[in-house]
């Protein structure tokens, strides 16, 4: 019950209500006192308040008048029972004792249901009539009882008077403290002065005496300047600076930066847009030019401060390198060459064309006697001119497109070897017309099985000039002789077959292949002028055989991707090979195996080369319509390198079909130069 | 033989170079100190030679130092002073986190600081080297002189910038080594001679600056510390060598002239006095005043040939340099309000001129605008409304180019309202090849005396001499066409023929062709050096076609130029005619 009490107090009131608590803790009898209260009280109130009731009942006897307390007093009949179930008493006339130990007596009269409702219906006072258990006795509460009872129900104070909205009186807070934390008085060390503080101040006055203290300088706020320089001594300068590379000063700007630039700096709209499609990197000039028309009308310029900051960049991040600049006359880069007018005789214009061909001129060849010049085309003939007039004397039809033709130098006999692509067919020998008959090139010995067929031609093909017939296995791409006229070797490219290369004898109708294993696709032969060597190009190499130790001599490496062409100089340690991609190599086979001289002077993929057979020049043909001849000095002194001069750029073919020339060769005894070009045509250049 | 095995990359260039990375351990510093570092001691990179066998095989892109450079670096006491900041803010912030405000307080008067004199010793041993390398510095100063005071750096680097950048101003003002001008779109250049060394430096307009977001701030600080140290000392041994008083300071006369009577409404104590020497209007004091004009007068000495010529030749640019620097002298100049006085106020003075500003412009105007004796009124805008009778009226731009091209200009072209002429650079020197503007070819006339009086007479020679010009250029394709012509004839002649019909035989008088000996020759040089091109090497091939690309390509682009001018010229003419006609 005090619990109760307490926390109610303590959760309505602040701290000044204690005092009434002090006296609510008296004693025993006050609360057995309310507890008869209580339960009489309880019949006319609401059981729910009774327990708000509870707490404030004590009071009640307390704040009853004065007067009233005296009368209850003066009877004095305190029941000393105790807190127990009155039942027990129920069958005795007593209800308890009293302080002095003597019975309390029930009164005399009991109620029963009768009296009970008559007194509730007549005594006017009953309402306020509380039955006291302990004594058995009715109590009538008087007004201010009533009032208490009242008020307690209501919630509020029991006292009339209490306020309990008085201000709060501080008394122990940050700014209030009228209680002492701590009540012990001083020590009497706090007012004496100490002796430490003393020591310390001694030393203190003692240092800023002898000066060792001194007072905190004023800060400097500006730098201060002076003399950097005043001894320049010049055996201090460090090492390092032998190896400084200063920046390079800033640009200084063009007419195009003024503000005023004259007309012709300022950009047109289509450069305007260049200008501003470009990467700021690629840009020539990193701002647009612009014009005002006076000083005041000049804006701030936006990238200042970034320009700026990329030249402090610059300074501190870009690598510094001492680079040597190139300041080179660059007619000091052409090479001295001997003048071509020294050089002559060589071709220098276009004299004849020789028309007729309707298809391309895929190869030509001239007599040995300079005379005749044959030529074959992809439309499927032959066609002989008198080089002289460039006339066509005779033209032989044949089955199939002429890939090559080779007249034989043998001059004693008129042969001309064709090569058709027409696969099946092979080399035809063919006596011109012309009254130097062959006689003694037919003289059947001996029937091995050979790869080639050989047959006499017959019939017509006779009276077109046929004699021999060779059918080859495989489409024949070109025809070589042999400087004697006895042998020649065709090609038949084919990348695995080891049947690639034959070489015929004439005289005795037999074929032989020379090689057993491939060695990649062969593209042209050469024999050697004078000497038993074989000359065998392949897509990037030359080997060169000796025919009658039967091996290989040299592998000329030629540097180049393809070689379409090959030609021996007439003195045989030299050999020029043309490659399709754009180059001409010369080698020279006493120096080395890798070419003396790369010249690169076509612009699209040589075709033909060729030799004179006296004089030093060479020629080669190619896709881009140009004959190039070449002053190309070989010297019987070993030791002196060949001489190698391009003394003139013959032009005359037109391309067809990204095809110029095809085919070059020289007049056996004039400096000229025969070219085929796919046009059809065949020219002569003197 | 005996020996051990030499391994890879232990000698030779691989230990001449050292990566960023690597020497940043090896100072231990941070990315940002090791940055301020070689900012300070001017260390940058190297490009080593054969970066592979520097990178030990490697390709890849790294910045190489030297490893001396490092190694030096070492030794520096700065990079002490570097780790003592570190700890300092170490210590601020654990007092700022403890919330101890008087150990914050002390900390920050001891902050500590270092000095840069010696690092500016030592990068520049001579005064001459300090001087060739000052263009940046000067730059740099003016740029920071001109930012607001808030913000992106100190109060007080802006401060000293600006008074050094006076300072400066003063001492060229001073000694009159003023030589060119440059008004361009980004700023104003300009070029002075100070002790035998050219110096550059680019001015911006008075604007203020559109800070970028992607300038990074420290970096242009701490050059900008370095610059000022470099610059203050500069600055002082220029003082000395004019005998002037540094800090700079007025001189009698020029103090009691600029004493306003409004002084302390214009500017604070602290300030004014910098106020005053920006007004660039009163000459400086001297330690000993001397007559002004003590020019050292080049001796004689007899010598003979070679040497004699260019002795003359000396002299000759001596004098006119004499000349140019006493440009203005006698003149006196008003600026109005609208034109960049601290500019012009500069260029004016450095040539001898007197010149000065409304009152309410700025501080040390001199004289008013009644003032009789005004021979030059200084003025950008189209008309003025009170016109004094006795002076002329003239766009700033004629001090610029009077300036350049050491003489005064005629006025006539830059009157009030006049179109100017074109502003051209004096920085360009024109090679032979090179596109020169007409303006630029008038100017040298009239620079050697000649009198623009036939100015539509030139125009046309001109004109002829670029058609002749573009003749010599046509004459190869004419030929080739020629050529091209005969040959076409020949062909149909020759297909008549081939195809057997009967030519009709017309016998037509044959022209005597003339052979033009002169052109023969010339195209059978030109074939010849054709034919010697093709045998060159290739790597001479290589540099040959660069450097005739080269070539070619500033041909084209002058003759680009030229046809760009004359287009235009026709276009303003026409205009012109129109205009006449109605």
């Amino acid at each position: 019950m005090s619990s109760l009490y307490s926390s109610g107090l303590h959760s309505h009131r602040s701290q000044s209500n204690r005092a009434p608590l002090g006296c609510g803790g008296t004693g025993d009898s006050h609360h057995r006192c309310i507890e008869i209260m209580d339960v009489e009280l309880g019949y006319s109130l609401q059981p729910v308040s009774l327990i708000a009731l509870l707490p404030h009942a004590h009071f009640l006897l307390h704040s009853l008048s004065p007067s009233s307390c005296l009368a209850m007093c003066s009877q004095d009949i305190r029941n000393t029972v105790g807190n127990i179930p009155m039942e027990w008493y129920k069958d005795y006339p007593h209800i308890g004792y009293d302080l002095d130990g003597k019975k309390i007596f029930k009164p005399i009269r009991t109620k029963d249901e009768l009296d009970e409702f008559l007194d509730k219906m007549e005594n006017p006072d009953y309402w306020r009539t509380v039955h006291n258990k302990m004594t058995g006795t009715d109590l009538r509460l008087s007004d201010e009882q009533v009032d208490l009872v009242h008020r307690l129900q209501q919630g509020k104070f029991g006292d009339v008077n209490f306020n309990e909205y008085e201000p709060a009186i501080d008394f122990f807070s940050s700014e209030v403290m009228i209680h002492p934390v701590t009540n012990r008085p001083e020590d009497k060390r706090s007012f004496i002065p100490s002796l430490i503080e003393k020591e310390k101040v001694g030393k203190l006055v003692h240092a800023i005496k002898m000066g060792w203290i001194k007072p905190r300088r004023p800060k400097e706020t500006a730098p201060k300047y002076y003399d950097l320089w005043a001894q320049e001594d010049l055996n201090t300068v460090l090492g390092r600076h032998k190896m400084h590379i200063p920046a390079p000063k800033m640009r200084l700007p063009g007419h195009e930066e003024s503000y005023n630039p004259p007309p012709e700096y300022l950009l047109t709209e289509e450069e305007k847009l260049a200008w501003e499609q470009q990467d700021p990197e690629d840009r020539r000039v990193s701002f647009l030019p612009q014009k005002y028309s006076c000083l005041r009308a000049v804006p701030a310029f936006s990238r200042f401060i970034h320009e700026r900051f990329e030249r402090c960049l610059d300074l501190y991040l870009c690598p510094r390198q001492r680079k040597m600049r190139v300041n080179v006359n660059p007619e000091d880069l052409i090479p001295k060459l001997p003048k071509p007018k020294d050089l002559q005789p060589f071709p220098t214009t276009q004299s004849l064309v020789y028309r007729g061909h309707t298809s391309l001129v895929r190869s030509i060849s001239v007599s040995p006697s300079g005379q005749w010049l044959v030529s074959g085309s992809d439309d499927c003939t032959v066609r002989f001119w008198e080089v002289s007039t460039a006339r066509c004397l005779k033209t032989v039809e044949v089955s199939g497109a002429v890939k090559s033709v080779a007249w034989s130098p043998n001059p004693a006999v008129c042969l001309v070897a064709i090569m058709l692509l027409n696969p099946g067919l092979g080399d035809k020998f063919i006596c011109s017309a012309t009254d130097q008959l062959i006689s003694s090139y037919e003289e059947p010995e001996e029937s091995k099985e050979q790869s080639v067929q050989w047959t006499i031609a017959e019939g017509s093909d006779h009276e077109h000039g046929q004699r021999l017939i060779l059918k080859h296995p495989k489409a024949v791409r070109q025809v070589t002789w042999h400087g004697k006229g006895d042998y020649l070797a065709c090609v038949m490219p084919d990348d695995n077959s080891s049947l690639q290369v034959v070489i015929h004898q004439v005289s005795k109708r037999r074929t032989q292949n020379p090689f057993r294993k491939s060695k990649g696709m062969v593209q042209c032969v050469s024999f050697h002028p004078i000497r038993p060597y074989f000359f065998v190009a392949t897509q990037r190499y030359v080997r060169v055989y000796n025919l009658i130790k039967q091996e290989l001599t040299k592998k000329l490496m030629a540097n180049c991707k393809w070689i379409s062409s090959m030609a021996v100089h007439p003195g045989g340690d030299n050999v020029i090979c043309g490659s399709y991609d754009c180059r001409l190599a010369w080698f020279d086979l006493d120096l080395s195996t890798k070419p003396y001289k790369m010249l690169r002077h076509h612009k699209k993929a040589l075709r033909g080369v060729a030799y004179h057979k006296h004089y030093p020049l060479f020629a080669s043909g190619s896709d881009d319509g140009s004959v190039i001849v070449c002053h190309g000095m070989v010297y019987n002194d070993l030791l002196q390198n060949p001489l190698i001069v391009p003394v003139k750029v013959l032009k005359g073919h037109t391309i067809t079909h990204d095809l110029g020339v095809l085919d070059v060769a020289f007049h056996p005894s004039q400096p000229w130069v025969f070219s085929s070009g796919a046009d059809g045509t065949v020219r002569l250049f003197t | 033989m005996g020996g051990l095995q030499k391994k890879k990359y232990e000698s030779g260039s691989a230990t001449n170079y050292i990566s960023r990375n690597k020497a940043r351990k090896k100072l231990s510093l941070s990315l940002a100190d090791f940055r301020r570092l070689c900012i300070l001691k001017g260390i940058y990179p190297h490009e080593p030679k054969h970066k592979k066998k520097v990178n030990k095989g490697s390709t890849a892109q790294k910045t190489f130092y030297l490893l001396k450079d490092i190694r030096f670096l070492l030794h520096e006491p700065i990079v002490g002073k570097f780790r003592e900041y570190k700890i300092f803010v170490r210590k601020l912030r654990k007092a700022y986190g403890k919330g101890e405000w008087g150990g914050v307080e002390k900390l920050r008067e001891n902050k500590p600081a270092y000095k840069l004199d010696h690092i500016v010793k030592e990068r520049y041993p001579t005064f001459v080297d300090a001087l060739r390398d000052v263009d940046d510095a000067l730059s740099m100063c003016f740029l920071f002189s001109t930012f607001a005071r808030t913000g992106k750096c100190h109060v007080e680097t802006i401060q000293l910038c600006r008074r050094l950048s006076v300072e400066w101003m003063n001492y060229i003002v001073a000694s009159r080594s003023l030589r060119k001008i440059f008004l361009s779109i980004k700023g104003i250049y300009y070029q002075a001679e100070v002790l035998g060394q050219t110096i550059t430096w680019l001015v911006p307009y008075q604007f203020a600056h559109d800070h970028p977001t992607d300038v990074d701030y420290r970096v242009m600080a701490t050059f900008t510390e370095f610059y000022t140290t470099l610059l203050g000392f500069v600055n002082f041994r220029l003082y000395q060598t004019l005998n002037l008083v540094y800090p700079p300071k007025l001189d009698g006369k020029g103090e009691t002239e600029l004493r306003a009577e409004f002084e302390e409404d214009y500017a604070m104590d602290s300030e004014s006095y910098l106020e005053k020497l920006s007004a660039l209007s009163a000459s400086l004091a001297r330690v000993i005043s001397s007559a002004e004009d003590e020019e050292a007068e080049l001796d004689h000495f007899p010598v003979e040939g070679d040497d004699m010529e260019k002795m003359e030749a000396r002299e000759k640019a001596q004098q006119e340099q004499d000349r140019q620097k006493k440009l203005f002298e006698g003149l006196k100049f008003f600026l109005n309000r609208e034109v960049p006085r601290e500019s012009l106020a500069f260029v004016l003075r450095c040539f001898g001129a007197q010149v000065s500003w409304d009152k309410s412009l700025c501080i040390g105007s001199t004289y008013d605008v009644t003032d009789e004796t005004v021979t030059h009124h200084i003025v950008d805008r189209p008309s003025l409304d009170k016109q004094y009778m006795n002076r002329y009226y003239i766009q700033p731009q004629w001090v610029y180019d009077s300036v350049n091209a050491k003489m005064l200009l005629p006025v006539e072209d830059y009157f009030l309202g006049v179109t100017l002429p074109p502003h051209l650079s004096p920085f360009v020197e024109e090679k032979d090849g090179d596109y020169v503007p007409p303006e630029r070819l008038k100017l040298l006339a009239l620079q050697r005396g000649e009198r623009p009086e036939q100015d539509e007479e030139e125009d046309e020679e001109e004109d002829e001499e670029e058609e002749e010009d573009d003749d010599d250029d046509n004459d190869d394709g004419e030929e080739e066409e020629e050529e091209a012509e005969e040959e076409v004839k020949l062909k149909n002649m020759e297909e008549k023929r081939t195809q057997g019909k009967a030519v009709s035989a017309k016998v037509t008088p044959g022209k005597a062709k003339q052979e033009n000996r002169q052109r023969l020759e010339q195209e059978e040089k030109a074939e010849e050096k054709r034919l010697a091109i093709m045998m060159m090497k290739k790597k001479d091939k290589y540099l040959y076609d660069k450097i005739m690309f080269g070539k070619k390509r500033k041909v084209r682009e002058a003759n680009k130029m030229a046809a760009k001018r004359k287009a235009l010229d026709e276009a303003s003419k026409s205009d012109r005619k129109k205009k006449l006609k109605k």
